[in-house]
């Protein structure tokens, strides 16, 4: 368990910067420094759109041109508007709702999928490969324009169910492409070392393989909600109103408090709101996505 | 190795095709692996291509057809006038070169990025964790937010870009090119963090010993790079590349968002949702996603022959 934690969890870089750390010389140490300067240079590149979002969501009246970076007076105003907006909230329960039940069942069929590439030889393995990344290079819009006339028909357009469904498969085939690197690595012997031990098949599968393979679906499910969270084309192709409209999409149609206030400083405060759990999860989980963002690329 | 899964899938009937057929115990596991195998993949497998599949051949065939939602009887078989229409506009080939120029400059900006930022987590000691967490945070961004985040800071009335850059009043959403440059600012923002980590994950497999008798053999920084790392990378670089130029390829959010195609900023993708959903032309919107589409399979594979001849002249 430990040694597939770490194997999961570790990114992939970790083993060299180890091999080097004991000992440092006088120009390791010099040539760290500009390391060091980069690293800064690079998280201030990534936070400073967000840090601009946070600050105009707190920006209230006219402060919103004040054109610069920083409000002259912070106000939580923004935020009391959004959250008492029938439209951001409803939207807030459709991206919830629909993320939630597409990433379970993603998960739970791609997880299957994954295990049988991963383990088992059957003729079709290449094909069922072959169509997931033919799926994750196909652009959305082909099929969202296709969908958007065939839900019209059977009545899924503007329903959870027509955004599930195609959430679905399009985040399979990231997700297969995920767990059956992760598979490849697990040491399945002990499932069979159970056995020997007496456990059956599915005891042996329930009590060694499950708790190994736990951090791998736990990332797919991680990189699944990312993407589901952030889909935009389905979300305004496929939805007409409150019933299951996304929050990317509700944000693209989103107006101000009136009619006529500019709606610019609430869409910041909507913005930071729904980029809360996207921080919490990287805070979280940084590792873990780092090494299914790599694996699955890469090696598989 | 794989004894233990036929066994789950049904022990008895494996006992009793012995007995009857009296077949080798190997090749009856190995059928019952096969079923097994389609078993577990099957739901999946089904649902990719159910929904991906159908709605192609459906978008292929509606192309065909002068179409109109709101006018569904008037609807009549065209043939491929729809895309002798398109092809023939001029109007869809400015919105192939914006798409065109997007993707290349978006992606040439990011590889250099990316693999300056790929380097830095590779050789930095300090910071590791923070670094690794602070990328993922455009990765894991809407892309409506990063782009609202974007179009704000350069908007003339609430950003604060121009007057940092002493540009007064400058509308950057009043022209193609200042616009396409904020687009593209948000989509290579938002992005460069997957690629630098594909390409971190590559670093990360080239043997240490290499660069160590590069450095020994007297080969300077630019040449380690040129010579030793580029061409121990060529798998993850290929990967990245093509998974960015293809995504790259398909443009639509930041577009959407900060001019809805205005001041001709239109792409491929942004086309298509248009006459569809727009304008309910669901034959041209069909034939407009369907060339895309082919658009898109050509690049592909262009990539995978172009890097494929590459390999051999290195090796040759």
């Amino acid at each position: 368990m430990t040694t597939m934690e770490r194997e999961a969890g570790a990114p992939p870089a970790a083993e060299t910067s180890s091999k080097r750390s004991p000992k440092v010389s006088s120009s390791e140490r010099k040539s760290q420094i500009l390391w060091l300067v980069g690293a800064i240079v690079i998280i201030a590149y990534a936070l400073i759109p967000v840090a601009w979002i946070l600050s105009l969501s707190l920006k209230a009246g006219d402060d919103i041109n004040n054109q610069r970076f920083l409000p002259s007076d912070v106000s939580l105003e923004n935020y009391r508007i959004v959250l008492s907006s029938d439209i951001f909230l409803s939207a807030l329960r459709n991206s919830v709702g629909i993320a939630a039940i597409a990433t379970t069942i993603s998960v739970v069929l791609a997880t299957l999928a994954a295990y049988a590439i991963a383990r088992l030889e059957f003729p079709g393995k290449k094909l069922i490969l072959g169509v997931a990344l033919a799926i994750t290079v196909f652009p959305v819009i082909s099929i969202a324009t296709p969908l958007f006339n065939m839900w019209r028909t059977i009545g899924l357009y503007d329903t959870w169910l027509g955004l599930i469904i195609p959430y679905l498969s399009f985040s399979i085939p990231l997700s297969v492409y995920v767990l059956s690197a992760f598979f490849r690595e697990i040491p399945w012997e002990m499932e069979q070392a159970a056995q020997v031990d007496g456990a059956t098949a599915w005891q042996a599968f329930r009590k060694v393989i499950v708790p190994l393979a736990a951090p791998g679906v736990f990332t797919a499910a991680i990189l699944t909600f990312f993407a589901i969270w952030n889909d935009f084309v389905f979300g305004i192709t496929l939805t007409s109103t409150e019933a299951a409209r996304p929050v990317p999409a509700a944000l693209a149609f989103f107006s101000g408090a009136s009619q006529f206030s500019q709606p610019t400083a609430p869409i910041a405060a909507a913005s930071v709101l729904v980029t809360i759990p996207v921080i919490i999860l990287v805070l979280l989980f940084q590792q873990k996505i780092v090494a299914g963002l790599t694996n699955g690329a890469v090696k598989g | 190795m794989s004894t233990t899964v036929p066994a789950a899938a049904g022990e008895v009937r494996d006992d009793l095709s012995v007995t009857h057929h009296g077949r080798p115990k190997l090749s009856d596991r190995a059928r019952h692996e096969r079923r097994l195998g389609w078993m577990l993949a099957g739901p999946a497998f089904v649902l990719m291509v159910a929904v991906t599949g159908y709605p192609v051949l459906n978008a292929v065939w509606l192309s065909l057809f002068d179409y109109r939602l709101t006018a569904p009887d008037d609807r009549e078989f065209v043939g491929l006038s729809n895309y002798a229409l398109i092809l023939s506009d001029g109007l869809f080939w400015r919105q192939f070169g914006v798409t065109a120029a997007i993707t290349v400059v978006t992606v040439a900006v990011e590889f250099v990025l990316g693999f300056a930022l790929a380097m830095v987590m590779h050789r930095a000691l300090f910071l590791r964790r923070t670094l690794r967490t602070a990328i993922l945070i455009p990765y894991g961004i809407i892309t409506v937010v990063s782009a609202y985040a974007w179009q704000y800071a350069f908007a003339s009335a609430s950003g604060f870009v121009n007057p940092l850059l002493g540009l007064g009043g400058y509308n950057w959403f009043g022209d193609t090119v200042p616009s396409l440059v904020v687009i593209c600012l948000s989509e290579i923002w938002k992005t460069t963090p997957f690629l630098s980590l594909l390409l971190l994950a590559g670093l990360a497999q080239i043997p240490e010993d290499y660069l160590e008798a590069a450095k020994v053999d007297g080969a300077t920084a630019w040449q380690r790079f040129r010579r030793v790392i580029m061409p121990n990378m060529k798998a993850a670089i290929m990967v990245a590349l093509l998974f960015r130029t293809l995504d790259a390829f398909r443009i639509f959010d930041n577009v959407f968002i900060m001019t809805q195609g205005a001041q001709g900023t239109e792409t491929l993708s942004f086309l298509a949702y248009r006459q569809t959903i727009s304008r309910v032309q669901i034959g041209l919107g069909s034939a407009v996603s369907v060339i895309l589409a082919i658009l898109v399979v050509l690049i592909a594979v262009m990539f995978v022959k172009g890097f494929k001849t590459n390999l051999s002249q290195q090796k040759g």
